[in-house]
C-alpha cells in the first residue's frame, strides 16, 4: 500500500494504549463490556474506529473477547492465590473486593504471582469492602501473601552452628531467610487456610491458552474462626509450605532477631516474659528447632574479621 | 542435517509442555520423551519448588523455554530486570532456543497477561524487530517469535499477518516458531487461507512447529489448548513440514490436561507425518 499514509511508532505506542485501556474497562453485568465509553460517548464507536468488524462480529463484539478474557484470567489469579479469603468473606463480598482491589492496582509485573502484592494495604485503606470481617479479611490477607512469599522467595545459605562456634551473643544478630514471614494475628487460621487451600487445588501456570470458564469452583460455607491470638511462621521445607505455631515468646525472639537485636538482646526481651526456670534450655531448644529447618541465613559480612574488614560497631551480621 | 539454518534442532524430535499435574509422574517413571517445553516465566522465581523441579527434570532431559510475556511487538521497551531473571534461566536450563510471541500485552506498565495482535504496520514491525535483536543480543542465545491466535485485526493494517511475521523475522534476522493451530484459528476467525499464511512465511526460518486443540463456537473459535489437535490442524501440519523439512514439534495441552501418557501419545501422532514426509524423501533420492 505505498499510496496510504503509515503508521508512525508514535501511533503505534497511542494504538496500544488505547487497545490496552479497552481490555482492561471493568465488565458490566452478565460479564458483558461496557457499553459507554469513559467520556460518555457509545463504546461500539470508539472501538470501531480502531477495530475492524467482520462477517459475523462487530468490532465491540471481537474486543469484548479481549475484555472478557482479561477479567477472567485477573479474577481466576486472584481466585486461586486467596481461596482463604474467599471462604472468609464469601462469594460476594470477595467478589467486589476482588474488582475493587483490580481497578485500583492492575497488574503492573510481567507474573500474576504478584497481583496480590498490595492488596493487604488496599485492605486497611478500605475497611468498608471487608466489614463486619475487617480483620478476620486482614489477617488471612496477610497470610495468603506469606504463603506466596514462602512458596517461591529466594533460599540464602543456611546458617549451620559451625558458623557460631566461638562468638559472643552480643556479637551475633540473625537473618531470617527471604521466605520466612512471622505473623500476629486475631484469628487462628492455619487449619481453616489449610482446608481452603485443599478444596481450592493447584494453582494455575502461566501459559498462552484462551480459558472459556472459571476453573475455580464455588466456595463451601465454613464456619469462622473464633477470635483468638496466634502467632506463626510461615516457611518452606523441602520445597513446601508450612504455617508453624509459634508461642508469645518464641514469636518475641523471632521478632526481635529479625528486627536486628542481637541474639542477647532478643533473649533478655524473651526472659521478660517467661517465668520458666528452664528457659535458657528452652530457647536453646527452639534454636537447635529453628536451625534445622534452616529458617537463619549466612551473609556476606558472614566473617567480616578474617577478610579485615571490621564493622565499626562491633557487629557480626549473620 | 539441520533442515534449514535456523533449525538445527530437527534431532529434537516431539516434545510436550511441561506442566504440574505431570510432575510427580514424569520425577517418579522417568518416561522417554524427545524433550519438554517449559514456559519460562513460571519458573522465573528466587527459589522454592518450582525451580527444585526444574532442575530434577534438567538431569534427565532437554528443556527448551518459550515465554508469554517479553511482549516484543509492544512500543514499550525491554525490562531489564525482567531480561535478568530471564537470563538466569537461560543459564540454567541450557535452553539451546527461546521462543515467545509475535505480540504485545502491556502498555504505561499496566499488564493485560494476553498475547494480543499486532496492527501488521511498517512501523510495527521495525519496533518489534529491534527489539527481538536486542533480546537476542542480552541473552545470547538463538530466538524464534510464534504467530499468535487472534480474534480482532486493525484498521491500521499494512499487510497480511503472514506479510508481518516475514518482514519481522527478516529485519531481527530470527527463527520462527510456527503454531499451526494458531494459523487456523485465526484462518477462521478472519476468513483466509490457511494455506495461503503456510506458503506465505519463509519456511527456512522455521526452528520449531506447535500443535494444539482449539475449541469452536458459533461465531468464532478460541486456542484453548484443552482438547487432542483436530484433523484441519494435522493437514496444516504436514504441509508445513513438507516446506521446513522435520522439526522439532511440540504439543500443547494446558487446561484439562489429561494423563501424562495421553498427552505423549497425542504428541507423538506427529510422527506418522514425520515419517510420510521421510518415505517421500527416500523414494525421491
Amino acid at each position: 500500500m505505498p499510496l496510504e499514509r503509515r503508521q508512525t511508532e508514535g501511533e503505534l505506542r497511542q494504538l496500544q494504549q488505547l487497545m490496552a485501556a479497552s481490555v482492561m474497562r471493568p465488565l458490566i453485568a452478565g460479564d458483558t463490556m461496557n457499553p459507554r465509553w469513559d467520556d460518555g460517548r457509545p463504546t461500539k464507536n470508539v472501538v470501531a474506529e480502531f477495530i475492524k468488524p467482520n462477517d459475523r462480529l462487530t468490532s465491540f463484539e471481537r474486543l469484548e473477547i479481549y475484555n472478557r478474557q482479561y477479567w477472567l484470567r485477573v479474577i481466576d489469579c486472584f481466585q486461586e492465590d486467596y481461596p482463604g479469603l474467599r471462604a472468609v468473606l464469601g462469594e460476594r463480598k470477595f467478589s467486589r473486593l476482588t474488582l475493587a482491589y483490580l481497578k485500583q492496582f492492575p497488574s503492573t509485573s510481567f507474573t500474576l504471582r504478584n497481583l496480590g502484592q498490595y492488596l493487604i494495604e488496599f485492605i486497611r485503606a478500605k475497611p468498608n469492602l471487608t466489614k463486619p470481617h475487617f480483620q478476620l479479611a486482614l489477617d488471612m490477607a496477610r497470610m495468603e501473601w506469606a504463603h506466596i512469599e514462602a512458596f517461591d522467595n529466594e533460599a540464602k545459605q543456611r546458617l549451620t552452628t559451625d558458623d557460631l562456634l566461638g562468638m559472643q551473643p552480643a556479637e551475633i544478630h540473625l537473618r531470617l531467610q527471604p521466605y520466612v514471614t512471622l505473623l500476629e494475628l486475631d484469628y487462628p487460621l492455619d487449619d481453616f487456610l489449610v482446608a481452603a487451600k485443599q478444596e481450592a487445588g493447584l494453582r494455575s501456570e502461566a501459559s498462552n491458552a484462551i480459558e472459556t470458564k472459571r476453573k475455580v469452583s464455588p466456595v463451601k460455607p465454613r464456619q469462622r474462626p473464633k477470635k483468638t491470638k496466634t502467632f506463626l511462621a510461615i516457611h518452606r521445607y523441602n520445597d513446601s509450605v508450612f504455617y508453624k505455631r509459634l508461642t508469645l515468646s518464641q514469636f518475641t525472639l523471632l521478632s526481635a532477631v529479625k528486627n536486628g537485636s542481637s541474639l542477647e538482646k532478643a533473649c533478655e526481651e524473651t526472659l521478660a516474659l517467661e517465668d520458666s526456670e528452664n528457659i535458657g534450655d528452652e530457647i536453646r531448644d527452639w534454636f537447635q528447632n529453628w536451625m534445622s529447618l534452616g529458617w537463619f541465613c549466612r551473609s556476606q559480612n558472614l566473617f567480616p574479621n578474617k577478610t579485615g574488614n571490621k564493622n565499626p560497631y562491633g557487629v557480626k551480621y549473620l | 542435517m539441520p533442515a534449514n539454518p535456523f533449525n538445527n534442532f530437527t534431532e529434537y524430535g516431539i516434545g510436550i509442555g511441561l506442566r504440574v499435574p505431570h510432575y510427580e509422574h514424569i520425577l517418579s517413571q522417568k518416561p522417554t520423551v524427545d524433550w519438554f517445553e517449559i514456559i519460562s516465566e513460571n519458573f522465573m522465581v528466587d527459589g522454592g519448588r518450582p525451580l527444585a523441579v526444574l532442575d530434577q527434570i534438567l538431569e534427565q532431559y532437554r528443556v527448551v523455554q518459550h515465554g508469554v510475556s517479553m511482549y516484543f511487538g509492544s512500543s514499550e521497551k525491554l525490562d531489564r530486570e525482567h531480561m535478568k531473571k530471564l537470563k538466569r534461566l537461560v543459564k540454567r536450563t541450557k535452553t539451546p532456543w527461546l521462543s515467545d510471541h509475535l505480540c504485545w500485552g502491556s502498555a504505561d506498565g499496566r499488564f493485560t497477561h494476553d498475547l494480543l495482535p499486532m496492527p501488521y504496520t511498517f512501523a510495527a514491525a521495525r519496533v518489534t524487530a529491534q527489539k527481538i535483536r536486542e533480546a537476542r543480543d542480552f541473552l545470547e542465545v538463538p530466538i524464534a517469535v510464534e504467530n499468535v491466535s487472534s480474534y480482532a485485526e486493525f484498521h491500521v493494517s499494512e499487510m497480511t499477518e503472514w506479510e508481518f511475521l516475514s518482514e519481522v523475522v527478516e529485519q531481527a534476522d530470527c527463527g520462527i516458531l510456527l503454531d499451526v493451530n494458531n494459523i487456523y484459528v485465526s484462518s477462521r476467525n478472519h476468513s483466509f487461507n490457511p494455506y495461503d499464511y503456510l506458503n506465505g512465511v519463509p519456511a527456512h526460518r522455521v526452528a520449531q512447529i506447535h500443535i494444539a486443540g482449539h475449541t469452536k463456537y458459533e461465531k468464532y473459535i478460541l486456542d484453548t489448548h484443552d482438547h487432542p489437535v483436530l484433523d484441519p490442524v494435522w493437514k496444516l501440519y504436514a504441509h508445513a513440514i513438507s516446506a521446513t523439512g522435520k522439526t522439532a514439534t511440540l504439543l500443547e495441552w494446558d487446561a484439562h490436561i489429561p494423563s501424562f501418557d495421553e498427552v505423549h501419545r497425542e504428541a507423538l501422532k506427529a510422527n506418522r507425518f514425520i515419517e510420510k514426509l521421510e518415505n517421500k524423501k527416500s523414494l525421491a533420492a
